[in-house]
Parts: structure tokens; C-alpha cells; sequence
């Protein structure tokens, strides 16, 4: 339903490739983690709906989605915003659990919450067996570069020893914000998407359906009575 | 309006004399120029001002004492637990000060609770050099968030500025080991010392068995309220009775418990004594400021009702019957809203029968919905505490627009299981689809609240009317009714004059030392008439120039006139469902949180 999105390929390939066979979408989910303040919402909604408004702390969590084409296959991102705020922190496993992606921000101006960046990593990996989740830092407020405290250097050797992908951006000018959604596509594509189960396909909104697909953890059925 | 007041004090101190002067020994025994002092401490902060007034005028106490003329209303401790409507006026006031001159001389000090204070203030003084402004070392405080100034606007505030004491009402919430945990104006650390006075105040009636319950000086009121490891101040000088300033602190303890629940504060400060809550609050500071700004200016929170849009009968229904027919297992309550009002409210079957949606619970959703950004996002999903309903309890909401970029209808799904949110979300699309089918969203945009030369009564300015005897149903949440404010009520200023002469009027029927039934009160620029009655209760405010018979005359239409309405204005046909589960197609009790697979989610929350 009127749903942004981005076309990567020229039009002529993806006919070829609808004619073949119809294009799937699958259903990402994706987590973005981080202190609060540190411009999680406005990444989201740079990616959501391609804005930039100075927000206020997210309440528990906000849900957006986005498609983005790729040539072979579509994907629906469905972006969990989650709040900073150590108030929720008790609640926020449930949004990261089963994330195909999460994204670890920071603010490049606040040395903390690259510090903090580093605990949600700790966090993430208690759930995760290595390279089942495609793990992003991301430097954000690259606009306040003048106030800088963490060096593009430092994320980048942080990203490097703990096999994770790395990106500095700038919610607030939009630099890096839509190339970093495309990378993410490919990657969570080249990671998941081949595998057998890796992805769920989407089929619209019919209710039916998401029932089944929210169903289908192996924990519900283990437990119903 | 100032002497009736006077009045009105003058008539409860002689009420209580008698009991007062058991009191008086009791506080003042111990030393009572120590509570002087730390009132003056509080004082000099708080208002300088009275200072220089009443310096001349009370020479009983010492220059420093003087600065609050302490009239401690305290009551013995194991009335503690009473009922909160009861009131202040059940404690008893004391004036050490007048009874037992004493000066404030150095042999005094070092009495034990003189060290007492001493050090709580020097404990103060610690805290606050250690934290300091700018200094947040830790990086797991979150504290550093509020560095972003178009957010923190008032939390920049200079607290030694005069324009900081001119705040009309100040709330402080601290921690009982005297930790600051939020202030309406100003940063918590630049407090620290003053909120660390409150405590020591707290702490040293409490010594006496006693407890703390306001201070009254000259042009300020000082609250206190404990809820369990939390201590609420509000230091006013709006001229509100101290029950409903007490009943506006426990608002801001009830939004406090609906993000972190009633037990999971125990459990911290069980654990933990000295817990710097702003941990946890870090980023709600907004939600607290925008329920007081809500609390000052809307008088739901005074009449403790929910005010709803007015409807024709048939649309309402109709936007029941959408809510009623998208529904998932554990989905409590649908709430419609629109322009911050009541549009409907549909519950599931079993909760209405067991227990209802409180007001005040209403109150802060409302004031969560206008605190998220779900004008921006599309949808939210986040625990929430209910603390009338339940304060131990997250139920989980749903919030989202169904009319963006406008953003004014809101609706509001409560489920009790937080793995819903696909489920939920799903009701969501059913109920936008309906809608779009009966064009439900532009009768709605058409839907206003109302003038009051509707009613067609000349002289008849505003009104406020809540009903008790909804009938045939004796669970439905209370309501009221009321139209725009209209000039010569328009400006921001005229409003709040308009509401503080309702609250005067409101602290007079309600007083518990002596309750109105009914109230004529000419004031200065209007003349007000409030009425109570085991059916409503009715304020009402005419032109200046109404007579008294007038008045009556036009009171009498005006209940005509709403019992005609009464359809329009109220919800008065509660809408229930049932999501009671159909085992064979429910995917219930396949909750991870929930062991007793045959409750239905929210009969644990009863």
C-alpha cells in the first residue's frame, strides 16, 4: 500500500526476470539498536519514508516498512525502531529476536554510545550463532563532524574484529542512508536468501497468512497445549 | 477570591483546634527550629521572596525561619494508609512556630536531628559536585540524551533564576534516599541539594512517627505525597486545595508505574536503596511534562471523567461495531480517538464484568498517544502499565493514526500478549478497511465539540457537567461534558482564569471539612455556579450581571437541554466483544509468559 520503494535494476532486466518466473517478496526483519539520542528514529524514518524531522524518544517501539527490488527478488523491510530508553530495555529481546538484521547506532559526537554499541553487541551475540544475522554498526550524525569523538577508524576496527559490516551516516542530510539500505538488502539477500527457510515470503496482508507466518516459531508449537 | 480562601482556612483550623494541640507537642518537642531551618533552606530556594515579607512581620522566629512561616499539617502515621479522597483537611495543623518560640541557635543544631539534616544537606551538596552539569561519566546513563535542546527546553533552565521560582507549579519526584529523580523546570542535578532539603524534611517527621503532608506560606503551596520508595513534591502557588495538588502528584506517580510498574520499583529500591531511577526514566522526562502541562490545562484530570466527542448515536454505533468485529485472542481494549477526546470505547466481554477501565487510566494513554511519535512512524507497539487496572501488569498498545498525514483519528489496541503485535496490527488494517467502506473518517473529521449557544441559554458562559447515574450501566467510566471555551475565554490566560475559579469551586464542594452542595460565587469578571447532586455534578459560569434566580431558571434549561443531548454527548452504550478463545482455531496458549494455558491473558492482570 503505497509503499516506498527502490529500483536497482533497469526496467528491461526486471521484466526479463518477471517473465521468467514471478518475483518473491520476502519479509526481512529488521532491528535497529542503540543508546537513545543517538538518531535510531531518523534513520528509520529516512529509510521508511526518505524525511528527516527532529523527533522526540520513541515510545516502546515503532514499526515501519519498506520495500526495496532488487534484481531477482523483492524484500519488505520491516523496520523495528526500537527505544533507547533503559526503560524498555526489559521488552527489547522481543523486537531483535529472529531480526535477519540488526542495526548497532551510534553517535559519532557521543563516545558512550559507541561504548554502548559495543554491550548491545555483547547482548546480540548471546542470541545469535555467528552469521545467522547480518550485524551493521552505523556511525550516525556524520553531520557533526566538527564535534567528532569516535574516529571513522575506530568503528571500523570495532566492525572488523567482531566480523560485522560498518557504514558512517548522516540521517539528518540523508549521506549514506539509502546506499546503506541497498547494501544491507544484498548482503541479507546473498546471506539468507539462497538458504532454504532463511527468508519467509510475504503474500500481502491477508490475515490468514500472517497468522500462519506469526504461528510458525518452533517455541509456540512446543508449548501449545 | 483571597479572602474567601482565608476563610475557608481560618474555618478548618477551628475545626481541628482541638486535635491540634495533641500534635503540636509532638512535632514540636524535638526541635522544631530544626524543621525551621530546613523549611527555610527549602524556602530560600524555592521563594526568596516571602523572605523579605516576612521578615518584619514574625519576629517570634529566627531571620532564617522566617523565610516559610511553617504551618505543618501532619497526622499520626497509622493514618497513613487512609483513603486518598479523604483529604488534608483530616490532618491536623500544628504551628510550632507559634507555640513554641525558640531561636535557632547554634546548641539546637546539634541536636540529633539537627546532624541529621546537616548531613543530609551535606550528602546534597556531594552529589551535586559530584555529578556535576556536564560530567556524565557513565556510559550506561542515559542521561546524555537530554543534551538535545529542542527536547529538553525546561531542563536547561537556570534554577538560581528568578524565572525559575515564578513557575506557577513545580513537581519534584525523588527517591527515598533523597536521589532526584525528575523536575518539571530545571536539570535534576543542579536540585540535587534542594530535593535533598525535601527529604530531609520528609525523613525528619517521619522520625516522629509522623507524616508530612504540606506546608503552607504565604503564597505557596507544599505537597508532599510517599508512594512507596518514591517521594512526590509539588510546590505550587496557583491557590488549589492541597487535596487536589496531592491528587495531581498522584497522576504523575500513576504515569511514573504505567512505564515501570508498581513492583518492578519495589523490586529495584528493594534491592538497591540508592538507584538513580533517571536510569529507567531517561527519555520519559517528556511524558511527565506533557501530563502536567495536560493536568493544568484540561479539567478531565479535575473531575476525574473522560471527556468524549460528541456523536450522532448511529455513527458511534457504527464505529463500535468496526472495533467490535476486528478482534484477536488477547486483545483487551479498542479505544477510538479523535482530537484527544473519546470517540468510543469497546471492551472485551469478561473485563467489563470483573472490573472497568478507570478514568485516569484513560487519562494516561491519552497522554502517551500525545507523547509518542506515532504521527511519524505509522505504528507503536509498547508496554504499558494500566496502574488502576493493574499496577504490576504491562498490558502491551497499539497505537497508530488512521488518517495520515493528518493525524487525528488515533486508535488504540490493548492486548495483554506481547507477541501479538501482527495480530493487533492485523485488526488495525480490518478496522481502516471498514472504515474506508462506511466513510467513517470524514463523519468524523465533521464531528465537533460544541458552542454552548447551542443550549440557548443568554448569560450562560461554559459549563462543566459530569453525570453518576449512567444508566443501566453501573461500570461505565465517567464522563463529562463540556463545550469549547469561547471568548471571552480564547486567550491561554482567560482559560487558565476560567479553570481556576472552577478548581475554587470544585475545592469547595469537595472540601472534606466542610462539603457544598451548591455554591453561588459571584467572582470579579463572571459569576459561578456549582452544584452536586447524587445524579451530576454541574459547574456552570454566567455573565457577571446574572441574578440568582436567573441563574437557577437557566441551570434548569441546561439540564433539559443535556438530557436531550444526552445520546450525542456521552458514550452511553458501552460496546463489549469476546475473544474468549474457539480452541480449535485459537492460537492461544502458546505464550511464552503465561503457564495456565486456560486464562484468557488478562484474567492474570485482575
Amino acid at each position: 500500500m503505497g509503499e516506498p520503494f527502490l529500483r536497482v535494476t533497469a526496467e528491461t532486466q526486471d521484466h526479463d526476470a518477471s517473465r521468467r518466473r514471478p518475483v518473491q517478496t520476502l519479509r526481512v526483519k529488521m532491528v535497529l539498536l542503540g543508546s537513545s539520542g543517538v538518531g535510531k528514529s531518523s534513520l528509520a524514518l529516512r529509510f521508511g519514508k526518505d524525511q528527516f524531522r527532529s523527533t522526540s524518544p520513541t515510545v516502546g517501539c515503532a514499526y515501519l516498512t519498506r520495500m526495496v527490488h532488487l534484481s531477482d527478488v523483492s524484500l519488505r523491510f520491516e523496520i523495528w525502531d526500537t527505544a533507547g530508553q533503559e526503560t524498555y530495555h526489559s521488552v527489547t529481546p522481543l523486537y531483535y529476536r529472529g531480526a535477519h538484521t540488526a542495526l548497532l547506532v551510534y553517535d559519532i559526537s557521543r563516545r558512550e554510545t559507541f561504548v554502548r554499541a559495543q554491550l548491545w553487541l555483547k547482548e546480540l551475540e548471546k542470541q545469535y550463532i555467528p552469521g545467522s544475522t547480518v550485524i551493521w554498526l552505523i556511525g550516525n550524525k556524520g553531520d557533526l563532524s566538527e564535534d567528532r569523538q569516535v574516529t571513522e577508524q575506530e568503528g571500523r576496527i570495532l566492525a572488523d574484529e567482531r566480523n560485522l559490516f560498518f557504514t558512517e551516516t548522516s540521517a539528518l542530510s540523508g549521506d549514506q542512508v539509502t546506499e546503506l539500505l541497498l547494501m544491507i538488502a544484498h548482503r541479507v539477500n546473498e546471506h539468507m536468501g539462497a538458504q532454504q527457510g532463511g527468508l519467509s515470503e510475504w503474500r500481502g496482508t491477508s490475515c490468514v497468512d500472517l497468522h500462519q507466518n506469526n504461528n510458525i516459531k518452533p517455541f509456540n508449537t512446543c508449548c501449545k497445549m | 477570591m483571597l479572602s474567601l480562601h482565608r476563610d475557608w482556612d481560618d474555618i478548618m483550623e477551628k475545626e481541628d483546634h482541638q486535635q491540634g494541640e495533641e500534635q503540636e507537642v509532638k512535632i514540636c518537642d524535638s526541635s522544631s527550629e530544626t524543621l525551621a531551618t530546613s523549611l527555610s533552606l527549602l524556602g530560600n530556594h524555592m521563594f526568596p521572596d516571602s523572605v523579605q515579607r516576612n521578615d518584619s512581620s514574625d519576629s517570634q522566629l529566627s531571620d532564617l525561619a522566617a523565610a516559610v512561616e511553617p504551618c505543618l499539617k501532619s497526622e499520626p502515621s497509622d493514618h497513613v494508609t487512609r483513603r486518598e479522597n479523604e483529604g488534608p483537611e483530616n490532618g491536623v495543623p500544628t504551628q510550632p512556630a507559634d507555640t513554641e518560640p525558640e531561636d535557632a541557635d547554634v546548641e539546637n543544631e546539634q541536636s540529633d536531628s539537627g546532624d541529621f539534616v546537616a548531613e543530609m544537606l551535606a550528602k546534597a551538596k556531594l552529589e551535586e559536585q559530584g555529578i556535576g552539569l556536564k560530567g556524565r561519566s557513565s556510559p550506561l546513563l542515559e542521561a546524555g540524551n537530554d543534551e538535545s535542546p529542542a527536547l529538553m527546553s525546561h531542563r536547561d533552565e537556570d534554577v538560581t533564576a528568578e524565572s525559575w521560582r515564578q513557575h506557577r507549579k513545580h513537581v519534584f519526584v525523588l527517591s527515598e534516599a533523597g536521589k532526584p529523580i525528575y523536575s518539571r523546570y530545571g536539570s535534576e542535578e543542579a536540585l540535587s541539594s534542594t530535593m535533598g532539603v525535601m527529604m530531609a524534611l520528609v525523613s525528619f517527621v517521619q522520625s516522629g512517627d509522623n507524616v508530612i503532608r504540606s506546608v503552607y506560606s504565604d503564597g505557596h503551596t507544599v505537597v508532599f505525597l510517599q508512594k512507596g520508595p518514591l517521594v512526590l513534591v509539588c510546590v505550587s502557588s496557583s491557590r488549589q486545595s492541597e487535596q487536589q495538588l496531592r491528587g495531581e502528584l498522584l497522576y504523575v506517580y500513576y504515569q511514573i508505574i504505567s512505564m515501570l510498574t508498581q513492583a518492578s520499583i519495589s523490586r529495584i529500591f528493594e534491592h538497591k536503596k540508592n538507584y538513580d531511577l533517571r536510569r529507567l526514566l531517561a527519555g520519559s522526562e517528556k511524558i511527565l511534562d506533557g501530563l502536567l502541562n495536560l493536568v493544568d490545562s484540561d479539567p478531565s484530570f479535575l473531575l476525574a471523567a473522560v471527556h468524549c466527542l460528541p456523536l450522532t448515536c448511529s455513527l458511534r454505533d457504527s464505529l463500535s461495531q468496526i472495533l467490535q468485529k476486528a478482534i484477536t485472542p488477547n486483545l483487551v481494549f479498542s479505544i477510538l480517538i479523535a482530537k484527544n477526546q473519546l470517540l468510543t470505547i469497546v471492551q472485551e466481554k469478561t473485563v467489563i464484568e470483573d472490573t472497568r477501565l478507570e478514568p485516569a487510566d484513560v487519562h494516561l494513554l491519552l497522554n502517551l498517544i500525545g507523547a509518542s511519535s506515532a504521527f511519524q512512524a505509522g505504528e507503536i507497539w509498547t508496554p504499558i502499565c494500566l496502574p488502576l487496572f493493574n499496577p504490576d501488569c504491562y498490558f502491551y498498545a497499539y497505537i497508530s493514526y488512521l488518517d495520515p498525514p493528518d493525524c487525528t483519528v488515533c486508535l488504540l489496541l490493548l492486548s495483554t500478549d506481547k507477541e501479538a503485535f501482527y495480530a493487533v496490527a492485523e485488526c488495525k488494517r480490518k478496522i481502516e478497511e471498514a472504515m474506508v467502506t462506511q466513510k467513517s473518517l470524514s463523519l468524523i473529521a465533521k464531528a465537533q465539540s460544541y458552542s454552548v449557544s447551542q443550549v440557548g441559554v443568554s448569560d450562560l458562559r461554559h459549563f462543566m457537567y459530569k453525570p453518576f447515574d449512567v444508566p443501566d450501566h453501573y461500570r461505565q467510566l465517567s464522563q463529562f461534558t463540556s463545550p469549547e471555551m469561547e471568548a471571552p475565554y480564547s486567550s491561554e490566560e482567560e482559560k487558565m482564569r476560567l479553570l481556576d475559579l472552577y478548581r475554587y469551586m470544585h475545592s469547595r464542594i469537595h472540601s472534606t471539612s466542610r462539603p457544598l452542595k451548591l455554591i453561588y460565587h459571584v467572582a470579579e469578571r463572571e459569576t459561578l455556579l456549582a452544584w452536586v447532586t447524587s445524579k451530576f455534578e454541574l459547574y456552570t459560569c454566567f455573565s457577571p450581571l446574572v441574578t440568582k434566580a436567573c441563574a437557577i431558571t437557566a441551570i434548569t434549561k441546561l439540564l433539559r437541554w443535556i438530557k436531550k443531548e444526552e445520546d450525542r454527548l456521552f458514550i452511553r452504550y458501552p460496546a463489549k466483544y469476546s475473544t474468549t478463545p474457539n480452541p480449535s482455531k485459537s492460537s492461544r496458549g502458546a505464550k511464552s509468559d503465561q503457564q495456565d494455558s486456560t486464562d484468557n491473558g488478562f484474567l492474570s492482570l485482575l
